[in-house]
């Protein structure tokens, strides 16, 4: 009992990392850079979505849908701005950026929204709770497990079958080679960063229907957490961040409940560290080509 | 003796000459009083700091590998250094500062080297990005560790344990788990930081103008090659790698030494970031940089400080708008036509600064 | 540029200075804030800036013999950045201290200011550590006192009012063991239980950057806990309680100090606080004359309501002008620099052992370890507002 109540708290976690994961893990696989301030696009989601429904009074749907929009915006000119100017310099500059980015938002959604912590309202996602045999699931559980599923399904179809998604594919395999076959790179990596950023958003909803303290730096920390998701499941591979995000939260619940908590964030980078050693590209990671 | 090998010289020449240069006028202003009490409190945090800087390069510009972890060793070192500096004080009756800071210092080196051996070994059979989530990952597990870590000294003996606080009764407590290493007696001093950045300038530029160094700069530009040359290519990663954890040991002891308490929240990945920072904005593989911008950004947020409470939003746009002007390349040849003429002069000379990667 | 940057400096020392003279019959007290106004503990430092403006805004207003001129310094939560906060600080002519908000960065401060004999009252951080106190019963530093409650002060009266009133007597705990406030009151409060009988049932930890907190509900409830004991801040606390809440776990919730606040989060459902218990000195919906002053005073000035720790600050600075006051900090003292500064800070610590504050937090005293001596009261929140028993 107490065994299956850790595995759906796992689950639920690992689920959350995962939808993050997926942002890293496109933005990763097409511009070939970690964008460190995706966590951060979370926080700023999750404060849009907080103020639609706390101060303009919007039905839980039409919240998401604005904080989905605003960040989409957001992703898109973080882009333009400040990462499109580095596409030719090294992966460090653009690394670099990121970090600056990512302290800009935080400081940002200080000045904006204030150092007071805000409870995440409740909605549909977390207003109830399911009973299954002697289980409590909340409702957050289940919908976070539900839209990850989702989200996961929806984009593999998306790189699979429209021509969008194809042009995505070809960018991440060969920059040089698509940008000759008439695929607009730039406009393929704006794209991509529009729908990491939108999933950001959910991402920001769901990780605080279920861990309802809104602070500036709500996003960093799942965000590192979901970078390793990433990096666990293979960067830059779909499933593979669906993968590592949920084994991630899954051995984390586990660690905790069952070994220590004190070491609860140890354990979870040690066994990070193992399955590196075994795998050195991740679960799902193609292994990498050498040119000589 | 080749032009190359002379255009090195010089500029490691001048790097030298910098530093002595800004210990004497610091030194001065310090004797003749005119300096602020926010400055000097921070010379030995920024000589810290440079250490860090410079060693972190030898990591990623040098050896060419990503090491998010930087700030662990750094953490190994300023609790060694406490511990040890503690003990010599309560146990042993040291009161020479000197002599207790030269050995805390080298104990939290050996400390940090011992780690990085520990962490190098499976680290250094990754690669690119894999290689520095588990550095990372590596920092996150010591500073876990040094969170429920305790010792303590009473009669002579070091107590120490683990999770669970048990201790002797009338114990002196060192390190108390969340609390950190506490009580430590304040003994870093400038000059000793001032000795510490030319230890490691010594090492560091030796390093890499050796035989091993050549190696190792040859593997980071191609790794297969290098190989096939006979190159063994893990040993001198190793030797990059370890060198730059007990550097940052040793940065770490001088650090922590420099105040009355260290916490494990001190060294968190965020720190790591800073330190690459550093690295970055000075120049891959330039130890002048490191110097110059581990300096300047680590008294920047000090001189920002009439902000007050936007000082870190600006921070953050001129960290990206520099990242942006000094690494595009429009921006770039567009600041080249313009200093063009300044440039005849000193030809040669930013090339071996520049961004090799 | 370094020598450039300490030039401006001292003109701007200079420029201070000058201004001071100005004055005749008042004298002006530069009291430096240094607290986290940025970063991730910025809450708590903004609390204690805004508290100690709004006390300093009053006695000025009131025009007694003391004027404050405020210096805030931030301090990020960061004990290297704490050293340099107070540095800027001594070089913007501050005379005394109201800080450092958090524990980590006043006892490295403490211990500096101990050296330079500058006189600092913390308002909120409450290890023992702070005011210079280790475990053996030595004091390194004279120059700090307290404000809030030391935390084993804390820990033991927690464990003596559930044990007094028997609220039950399996006990869980959770507890921040990345964080000096949260450990330090866990640790007396586990030494005193035992000797009260009472049994801990289930222990478990979080740190700082923990978003999940199932595990260690779910630990306590599988041990049949009937007592959480929560010493930590309300951010936590509310996820613990949402989290219970959602496992349908209706243990009784016990605070500390730290927990006040939790019913002013904004989209906090406050039915989930019911039947919490917790021992403070400040609770925001008091009713007395003075709270409703500084809550409505504070409301208006900085749109939220006060927390404990606000309150803590806007103490501290009546605390030192009383101490001033008792102590006759003259003119003269504040125009001798350094010097002058050390003056103040003898005077003002045997000034502090033989006044007596009523503030906002209770009627205080203080040792000359520098540690408060107030009472706690203990309140249940009862349909989203505090009721305290007598």
């Amino acid at each position: 009992m107490i065994f299956l109540d850790n595995l759906i708290n796992g689950i639920s976690l690992g689920s959350i990392y995962a939808i993050i994961a997926l942002g890293y893990t496109m933005v990763y696989g097409i511009a070939k850079m970690l964008n460190f301030a995706h966590g951060d696009v979370i926080m700023v989601g999750a404060y849009v979505a907080f103020c639609g429904l706390q101060y303009w009074g919007l039905p839980p749907v039409a919240a998401i849908l604005v904080s989905m929009a605003v960040c989409t915006v957001l992703g898109v000119t973080i882009e333009g701005l400040a990462y499109r100017p580095l596409r030719q310099a090294a992966s460090l500059a653009v690394l670099i950026t990121a970090i600056g980015m990512s302290y800009l938002l935080q400081n940002l959604a200080l000045m904006i929204w204030g150092a007071n912590p805000k409870s995440f309202p409740r909605t549909f996602i977390n207003s109830s709770i399911i009973n299954i045999g002697q289980l409590n699931v909340s409702s957050a559980t289940l919908i976070t497990i539900l839209a990850n599923v989702v989200i996961m399904v929806a984009l593999t179809l998306f790189t699979a079958k429209t021509k969008l998604g194809k042009a995505m594919r070809c960018v991440s395999e060969d920059r040089g080679a698509a940008e000759l076959m008439g695929i607009h790179v730039n406009r393929t990596i704006s794209f991509t960063f529009a729908i990491g950023s939108a999933l950001a958003a959910i991402a920001g909803v769901l990780l605080c229907s279920s861990y309802p303290i809104l602070q500036p730096t709500t996003g960093s920390m799942p965000g590192i957490k979901a970078f390793t998701a990433a990096v666990f499941g293979g960067i830059g591979s779909i499933p593979g961040a669906m993968l590592g995000g949920i084994l991630l939260g899954v051995i984390e619940i586990f660690g905790k409940a069952y070994i220590s908590t004190e070491l609860g964030d140890a354990i979870v980078f040690a066994v990070l560290i193992v399955v590196l050693l075994v795998k050195p590209s991740g679960l799902l990671g193609k292994p990498m080509r050498e040119k000589v | 003796m080749t032009k190359a090998k002379r255009k090195r010289l010089i500029l490691n020449l001048v790097t030298f000459a910098l530093v002595i240069a800004a210990y004497i006028i610091l030194q001065s202003m310090i004797a003749g009083k005119s300096i602020s009490r926010s400055l000097r409190g921070q010379l030995v945090p920024i000589c810290a700091w440079i250490v860090m800087a410079v060693s972190l390069n030898l990591v990623i510009g040098f050896s060419g590998e990503l090491s998010l972890g930087h700030a662990g060793f750094m953490s190994v070192g300023a609790y060694t250094g406490a511990v040890v500096s503690g003990w010599l004080l309560h146990a042993q009756n040291m009161q020479d500062t000197t002599l207790r800071l030269v050995l805390a210092l080298a104990a939290g080196g050996v400390m940090a080297g011992v780690a990085g051996v520990l962490i190098g070994i499976p680290v250094l059979r990754l690669r690119g990005d894999y290689l520095a989530i588990v550095t990372l990952a590596f920092g996150e597990i010591i500073r876990s560790l040094v969170n429920v870590l305790y010792i303590g000294t009473a009669e002579g003996r070091l107590h120490l344990s683990f999770l669970n606080k048990e201790m002797p009764e009338g114990v002196q407590m060192l390190v108390d788990g969340a609390k950190g290493a506490v009580k430590i007696k304040p003994i870093a001093t400038f000059t000793a930081g001032f000795v510490l950045i030319l230890i490691t300038l010594v090492v560091v530029l030796n390093l890499v103008n050796s035989r091993a160094g050549r190696a190792i700069q040859a593997t980071r530009d191609n790794r297969i090659a290098a190989e096939s040359m006979g190159v063994p290519v893990t040993k001198y990663k190793m030797m990059a790698f370890v060198t730059a954890a007990v550097l940052a040991g040793m940065a770490g002891a001088l650090y922590g030494l420099n105040s009355s308490t260290v916490v494990p929240t001190q060294f968190t990945f965020n720190q790591s970031i800073n330190v690459l920072v550093f690295v970055v904005l000075g120049g891959l593989g330039n130890v002048l940089g490191s110097v110059i911008s581990a300096t300047f950004l680590t008294v920047l947020p000090e001189m920002l400080r009439e902000f007050s409470d936007y000082r870190m939003l600006v921070y953050a746009v001129v960290l990206i708008l520099v990242m942006i002007f000094t690494n595009n390349p429009t921006i770039r040849a567009f600041a080249d036509r313009l200093f063009a003429p300044l440039k005849q002069l000193f030809r040669g000379k930013k090339q071996a600064g520049g961004d090799a990667k | 540029m370094k020598k450039m940057f300490a030039l401006m400096l001292a003109l701007a020392m200079m420029l201070a200075c000058t201004a001071a003279f100005a004055e005749d019959d008042v004298i002006t007290l530069k009291v430096a804030h240094i607290g986290p106004t940025t970063g991730a503990a910025a809450l708590y430092g903004q609390a204690t800036r805004n508290g100690a403006e709004l006390a300093a805004q009053e006695i000025n207003e009131m025009g007694g013999k003391y004027r404050i001129e405020m210096i805030n310094e931030d301090d990020e939560h960061n004990v290297e950045k704490a050293i340099n906060a107070y540095n800027a600080a001594l070089d913007a002519g501050a005379q005394m201290i109201v800080g450092n908000t958090t524990s980590k960065p006043c006892e490295a401060v403490g211990a500096q200011a101990m050296i330079d004999r500058v006189f600092m009252i913390t308002p909120s951080a409450s290890s023992e550590a702070a005011i210079g106190m280790d475990g053996n019963g030595d004091d390194s530093v004279d120059n700090v006192f307290q404000v809030c409650f030391t935390d084993p002060n804390q820990g033991a009266a927690s464990a003596q009012y559930i044990a007094g009133h028997a609220l039950g007597k399996k006990i869980a705990i959770i507890y921040n063991n990345a964080d000096v406030y949260s450990t330090g009151i866990r640790d007396t409060f586990v030494k005193e239980a035992a000797a009260l009988d009472l049994e801990i049932v289930s222990e478990t930890t979080f740190t700082d950057e923990t978003t999940d907190f199932t595990v260690q509900v779910a630990d306590a409830q599988n041990n049949g806990a009937e007592i959480v004991f929560l010493p930590m801040y309300y951010t936590p606390a509310s996820m613990i309680l949402q989290t219970a809440a959602a496992k349908e776990y209706k243990p009784v919730f016990f605070g500390v100090d730290g927990m006040d606040g939790i019913l002013d989060v904004e989209g906090f459902d406050t039915s989930l606080a019911e039947g919490v218990m917790l021992l403070t000195p400040f609770v925001a919906t008091g009713t007395d004359e003075k709270t409703v002053n500084f809550v409505t005073k504070y409301q208006a000035a900085y749109g939220v309501k006060p927390i404990q720790f606000a309150a803590d600050a806007y103490d501290a600075v009546y605390i030192l002008v009383a101490a001033a006051e008792k102590a006759g900090i003259t003119a003269e003292m504040t125009e001798k620099g350094d010097e002058g500064t050390a003056e103040i800070c003898e005077a003002l610590i045997a000034a502090m052992t033989e006044i007596q504050v009523e503030g906002l937090t209770g009627t205080m005293t203080w040792e000359a370890s520098g540690r408060v001596t107030k009472t706690p009261l203990a309140a249940t929140i009862v349909n989203g507002e505090y009721v305290f028993e007598n």
